[in-house]
């Protein structure tokens, strides 16, 4: 092919392809920068990443593909791979010519997959990588020989620190110059092990000895008891971080969407542009971006771990007990991040290789106790349950607090084990985790991932968080009720609440909602709070026409509140307990749903989660309540 | 004790040498492509807490499997 018809043609296109933790995603960021493109492949829920580079005038698009151990695939990843370099997806075309990167430190291994790679007849060449830690553990490997040996170039890089790129940029733009094995490897067995045992005796002059420094961890690390120990450790400084650090960014967050609003608000002529703008749209926006600290910093910690060679370690130390209940060690990093929020939980689930797992892990994520369900509990709890002890040091609002808790791990663990067995089954996948030496990662690699995370939750699940915030504020707003002269704000906003499409849609629910002791108020309460579970505390304090500043003021508006019908009242011991329960089981949680839709590439799967949580919650509260009431009344 | 066992049976800090693998078809596929071929030394090198799964070392790289996966290698004692 001539240069004249490449560059009609757009880029050269060069697919990367070498195993997992062949320093494929390091080599991709050295090559394009931080300009990779990040998308899903069509139809699967597999990462897609372009990235450009230009080499002496010459446009590449780098495609870096999932990492595969052998062109057979077994996961969605690996099939990608395949199909990428069939040329069977459309919008893909096939590249036309492949980067390999093989791991010098594991060659013996690494050239079962490069024969495969040869076999495929395109132009292919070898970037040899971690050339720098095998010469460390006293191995040497000749790379003119492998060269000779395979009939392909090789060069021998070090991602990270940019060495051997020049040269290897020297030759991406002329795929159709490099050389061609003049065989191809067999593919018999027994002539392959033939093969692969002729070149290694060749091209291995010396082989690695052990890395020291990470069988001295690994020591540690892998000990039944420290390791576990550790793990632990870990694993609560994970949640802490999360947890903690987040808070304080997100309330700073909020404060900054509120303070916003209201400049806007003051800015503005008053009437229902005003209150579009300032309570639908930048009350919107503030809901998608109040993410960002939780969603950063979860990546961060995931990709810290992950290249430094930690979370294969954690996922081998608690894989015994995640496999009692089907799924595998990996799954538990997501469980513990649903604890703070269900969204960057279920965005942790991506480092599952097996899907079925992994949508099963998504599925029971939203029943670990996030932090957007702390003010409803701490509302009721404050509310009802007595500030008592119990044996002089155990209060009891807190133990209903941890009971709480308890009872949303245990649903989860159990639902995981029903899934595992029904959805989850079928999976071919065998479990298998490479532990790969430690290393430290690089702090722009870092970046550019954490970057890519963020930047793809904003695009992908923050325009469905922003629509459907929009949509909630039109229903809690329309159709609009002019305010009676004389008549209090707090008490207008009541009126007008009540009025609203959101307030019927409360009283046409009491039929539903009374076997679970739930009133009208409560339902508007529950429809609100679909944006987030938070917000049924506005909406219960804007129904009271309690005051926002004063949050003791709600709690005694809910006591004293009664049943004109009746006169008892409203917040029975058994309806509170019955509110409690629904919100344990309940996906009341728009941006949930909308991570779920784009984590699997369908509304089915949202659906399901929303249809059987909600049923879960129905009958659990409902339950609640016939035994609360029994033992109360 | 026979010379040839399950990998799965290999005490920790013992050696194998791969003889063949007894797996359906996509499962042997996996683990020959994960480095178990026919002739390649295996080391057990650690267990998880519970004894499962541990850690194999193999052809340069540190791999993690099940007992279940490991029953499927058949290893003669080195």
């Amino acid at each position: 092919m001539s240069a004249a018809t490449l560059a009609t043609r757009g880029p050269i296109r060069l697919g990367l392809v070498g195993s997992p933790n062949s320093g494929k995603t390091t080599l991709f960021n050295a090559l394009t920068g931080l300009r990779a493109r990040v998308g899903n492949y069509p139809g699967v829920t597999v990462e897609r990443r372009e990235g450009d580079a230009l080499v002496d005038g010459a446009r590449l698009r780098v495609i870096d593909l999932p990492g595969i151990y052998s062109l057979s695939p077994l996961s969605p990843d690996e099939a990608v791979v395949t199909r990428v370099l069939g040329g069977e997806i459309a919008e893909v075309p096939p590249p036309d010519g492949l980067v390999l990167t093989v791991d010098a430190c594991t060659i013996e291994r690494s050239l079962l997959l490069v024969a495969e790679v040869l076999r495929l007849g395109v132009p292919v060449c070898i970037a040899l990588t971690m050339v720098d830690e095998l010469r460390a553990r006293g191995g040497r490997i000749d790379l003119e020989r492998l060269s000779a040996a395979l009939g392909v170039p090789v060069v021998g890089v070090v991602g990270h620190r940019g060495l051997g790129l020049g040269e290897l940029r020297r030759l991406l733009p002329h795929p159709e110059r490099w050389s061609q094995p003049p065989l191809l490897p067999p593919s018999e067995p027994r002539e392959r092990d033939g093969w692969l045992a002729s070149v290694l005796t060749r091209v291995l002059v010396q082989r690695p000895g052990p890395s020291r420094s990470t069988e001295l961890i690994d020591r540690i690390v892998l000990h039944p008891v420290l390791g576990t120990l550790l793990f632990a450790l870990v694993m609560v400084l994970f949640f802490q971080l999360i947890f903690a650090w987040a808070t304080p960014a997100m309330n700073a967050i909020d404060g900054a969407v509120g303070a916003a609003g209201e400049a806007l608000r003051a800015a503005l002529p008053p009437g229902l542009a005003s209150d579009f703008l300032v309570d639908g749209v930048v009350a919107g926006v503030g809901s998608v971006v109040v993410f960002l600290p939780q969603i950063l910093l979860l990546f961060t910690l995931l990709h810290a771990l992950e290249d430094i060679g930690y979370m294969a370690r954690a996922a081998f130390v608690v894989d015994r007990l995640m496999g009692r209940i089907g799924l595998e060690g990996r799954a538990f990093v997501a469980l513990l991040s649903s604890y703070a929020c269900a969204v960057p939980g279920i965005m942790a689930t991506r480092t599952i290789p097996s899907p079925r797992q992994r949508l099963v892990t998504i599925l029971v994520s939203p029943l670990m106790t996030c932090s957007a369900r702390l003010p409803v509990y701490a509302l009721l709890i404050g509310a009802f349950v007595p500030a008592t002890t119990l044996w002089g040091l155990l209060g009891l609002q807190g133990l209903v607090l941890l009971g709480l808790y308890l009872l949303g791990a245990t649903a989860a663990l159990g639902a995981a084990s029903v899934l595992s067995r029904s959805v989850g089954r079928g999976d071919a996948l065998p479990f298998y985790l490479e532990l790969p030496p430690y290393r430290v990662p690089p702090l722009r690699l870092l970046a550019a991932q954490v970057w890519g995370a963020a930047r793809a939750f904003l695009r992908r699940a923050g325009t469905i968080i922003l629509g459907v915030s929009i949509l909630l504020w039109v229903l809690l707003s329309f159709p609009r009720t002019p305010a009676p002269q004389g008549m209090p704000p707090a008490e207008a906003a009541r009126v007008a609440l009540e009025q609203s499409a959101a307030g019927r849609i409360g009283h046409a629910l009491e039929p539903v909602i009374a076997p679970l002791g739930f009133d009208w108020k409560i339902g508007v309460g529950l429809i609100a709070s679909l944006a987030a579970r938070e917000v049924i505390v506005a909406t219960l304090a804007q129904i009271y026409a309690a005051s926002d500043e004063d949050a003791g003021s709600l709690r005694d508006a809910i006591r004293a509140d009664r049943d004109p019908r009746s006169g008892r009242p409203v917040f029975t011991p058994a309806t509170v307990a019955s509110l409690l329960v629904f919100f344990v089981f309940a996906l009341q949680c728009t941006s949930t749903l909308a991570t779920i839709w784009r984590e699997t590439n369908s509304w089915r799967w949202p659906a399901f989660a929303f249809g059987y949580l909600l049923a879960l919650a129905y009958a659990a509260s409902f339950l609640t309540h016939r035994v609360v009431s029994a033992f109360t009344s | 004790m026979s010379r040839f066992v399950p990998l799965s049976d290999l005490p920790v800090g013992g050696r194998g040498i791969v003889v063949a693998l007894d797996a359906k078809p996509a499962l042997a596929a996996r683990l020959t492509a994960l480095g178990f071929l026919p002739a390649t030394e295996v080391r057990c090198r650690r267990r998880a807490p519970f004894g499962d799964p541990r850690v194999y070392e193999l052809r340069g790289s540190q791999l993690c499997l099940r007992r279940s996966e490991a029953r499927s290698v058949l290893v003669e004692l080195a």
